[in-house]
């Protein structure tokens, strides 16, 4: 069995470190004036065309298949519902699913775990789906990891998928990884990018050191291979009348429930406005604001626009706005239709939680922010003037 | 209380510049952190101890032999104790062979609680903290703001979820992933910093966690990296122009219901 190896041929390099440059792993450095190979390596070939002297080969091992990957069949989505309602992000996962699904000729599944769901598993079927599993159960009527990743895995394993796809929602990413422990298998985490090769193979594209690299990810030996993706990025299912599918309502061994987390309460964001990572629209305000009553027209400005409100880490940190409200690398990452950024300067931090929404509109009074950088659209002016402005243009009192 | 929190030494992602003739991340010179989310895990764990009055904070990591600076920098802000899991059979893991290290090393330290971020800036995948819970058959909480209560065998933890919070009682030992608004992290104290040049760091390999290595770092991963690429880059738009607020306004707004998103 051929091992992964990265050589570098020391009689063809020059030294001239452009494989250094390209590492995203920083595991090239250079010695005596000759490019060598660090522990970091993960063989992704990036440094492979970047050598002009094609002083750079790379074998890489063929991984014996830990399972035998033809037995295993069918795409299959995280049904994901919070208080019996399915989320937005499930739909989008049928839109993705069913494309796979075609290319494979193969059956798309939803899987949904809860109780009493006999209305909205009926109504999954409207959609372009070829069957839904229910597993209706009391204790799985919330989400709890222990039960939720056992009863998962557990039909995985007995049914065999080739492909399962979550949202890359909290509870998504929370007990997805359990599920991957439990069957011996690959997760991707948030992927933006979801195709497959002829062969089966699902490409899985995300992003990485904050949004700076786009890696493609394989799980070649393993299966399911398995995927949670992010929100807002697929293109989301329509009712199409559906395939004749049935749901088929199962129950779950009684030692997959155990939990030992107890769900005592649930405390709800009171909010005004709508969710940050569904909104298609954002509007969020900064230390530009200079106060935290200057919250009070982006809230309006958001409401009249039917999007939500977001907040730099600055206003966060200076108590303006509630940490959930954040946007950025220690907050959340968002993708909207259209970002309104208002008094925010766009520090990398918050650069990286937003710049991958389709339309940015920046508000600054400095012409050199670098939110402006990123902006489809740039004002230079005053918030205090432009936001109510733009408010009264709405048709609302500022 | 044994409190063994996970951290991971990564690249300051904030000082990551894109080279702008081969579009390619440029790691030169870029200043290596203790990632963020698990600078507020030790602040945690250090408060739980002087909470409780009683107790010991280690910090682990897996990572290369430069690593030590990061467990350093974390006993200088409080921790007791660190512990190195550095080998070649570590090198190149997923978070599937990661977790796994890990878990087998907390095996060896029988922690009450691990606590870690709930994700790191470089990767950002947040599955290394489930799937430690998952290979020790432990329970697990993530997107833990706030620790109510913590007492041999029982916490009672808030957890942020999109829409609000859940309160949940979780049976310890337990993994607890946690986010920024948890707490806010001290700075080193000079006592600390002393204490931090002077601290003794345990590093194992992979006989010292009794592990496979066919099981760990890159041979023991489910994914590969295929390749990686530089997202399309965003240029800067059109700057509009207008007399006044307002006529700016208008043309702002024009432009938003020319969407159709409203």
């Amino acid at each position: 069995m051929a091992e992964n190896a990265l050589i570098i041929d020391a009689g063809k390099c020059v030294g001239c470190q452009a494989c250094v440059k390209v590492c995203p792993f920083g595991a090239l450095s250079m010695a005596d004036k000759k490019a060598v190979v660090g522990d970091a390596c993960t063989f992704c070939g990036n440094c492979v065309p970047s050598c002009k002297f094609n002083a750079i080969t790379m074998t890489k091992a063929e991984k014996k298949a830990a399972v035998n990957i033809d037995e295993w069949k069918g795409v299959w989505v995280f049904g994901e519902q919070i208080d019996g309602v399915i989320q937005g992000v499930v739909y989008e996962l049928i839109g993705k699913g069913r494309e796979l699904a075609d290319k494979r000729g193969v059956p798309l599944t939803v899987v949904v775990p809860g109780h009493g769901m006999d209305e909205q598993c009926a109504d999954l079927l409207q959609y372009p789906v070829d069957a839904v599993i229910q597993i209706d159960e009391p204790d799985l009527k919330h989400y709890a990891s222990e039960p939720y990743a056992r009863v998962i895995a557990d039909l995985i394993a007995k049914r065999k998928p080739e492909i399962f796809l979550a949202g890359a929602t909290a509870i998504g990413r929370s007990f997805l990884a359990r599920v991957a422990v439990e069957v011996h298998t690959g997760l991707t985490a948030d992927c933006t990018g979801l195709d497959i090769t002829d062969e089966g193979l699902l490409l899985q594209t995300r992003p990485a050191f904050g949004g700076n690299i786009m890696a493609s990810i394989l799980c070649a030996k393993h299966r399911p291979q398995m995927s949670t993706v992010r929100h807002k990025v697929m293109q989301a299912a329509k009712k199409d009348g559906g395939r004749n599918g049935k749901v088929e309502k199962i129950g779950a061994d009684g030692k997959l429930l155990a939990s030992r987390t107890k769900r005592l309460e649930w405390l709800p964001e009171m909010t005004e406005t709508v969710n940050l990572v569904d909104a298609d629209i954002i509007v969020s305000g900064g230390r530009g604001l200079g106060k935290p009553e200057g919250f009070g027209m982006i809230e309006q400005l958001a409401k009249l626009l039917g999007g939500a409100v977001g907040s730099s880490r600055a206003a966060v940190d200076a108590g303006w706005k509630p940490y959930s409200h954040q946007v950025g690398q220690t907050g959340k990452t968002v993708q909207p239709k259209l970002y309104i950024a208002c008094g925010i300067s766009g520090a990398v931090q918050h650069l990286v939680g937003m710049s991958s929404s389709d339309r940015i509109i920046a508000i600054n009074k400095d012409p050199e922010a670098p939110i402006f950088s990123v902006a489809t659209w740039g004002i230079v002016g005053d918030v205090y003037e432009v936001v109510p402005a733009m408010i009264r243009e709405l048709g609302g009192e500022a | 209380m044994n409190i063994v929190v996970c951290i991971k030494q990564v690249p300051d992602t904030t000082n990551v510049r894109i080279d702008p003739v081969t579009n390619t991340l440029v790691r030169q010179g870029v200043e290596s952190i203790i990632n963020p989310f698990d600078a507020y895990a030790i602040e945690e764990g250090v408060r739980i101890r002087e909470r409780l009055g009683e107790g010991k904070v280690t910090v682990l990591t897996m990572g290369p032999p430069q690593a030590e600076s990061a467990l350093r920098e974390a006993i200088a802000v409080g921790a007791d104790d660190a512990t190195l899991l550095c080998s070649r059979a570590f090198a190149g893991g997923d978070t599937w062979s990661t977790s796994l290290t890990l878990a087998l090393a907390l095996k060896k330290m029988q922690p009450d609680v691990v606590l870690a971020g709930k994700q790191a800036i470089d990767g950002d995948t947040a599955q290394v903290g489930p799937g430690i819970s998952c290979h020790l058959n432990w329970p697990q909480a993530c997107y833990v703001s706030k620790i109510r209560e913590i007492a041999k065998g029982r916490a009672v933890v808030e957890c942020l979820m999109e829409t609000g919070k859940e309160v949940l009682e979780v049976q310890l030992p337990a993994v607890l992933t946690v986010v920024k608004e948890i707490n806010e992290p001290r700075l080193p104290s000079l006592k600390g910093k002393m204490r931090a040049k002077k601290a003794q760091i345990t590093t194992w390999d992979e006989k010292a966690i009794d592990c496979d290595p066919e099981w760990v770092g890159l041979k023991g991963s489910p994914t590969a990296v295929n390749r990686t690429f530089s997202p399309p880059r965003r240029g800067g738009g059109e700057m509009i122009q207008a007399e006044s607020a307002s006529d700016a306004a208008r043309i702002i707004v024009g432009k938003i219901k020319d969407l159709k998103i409203a």
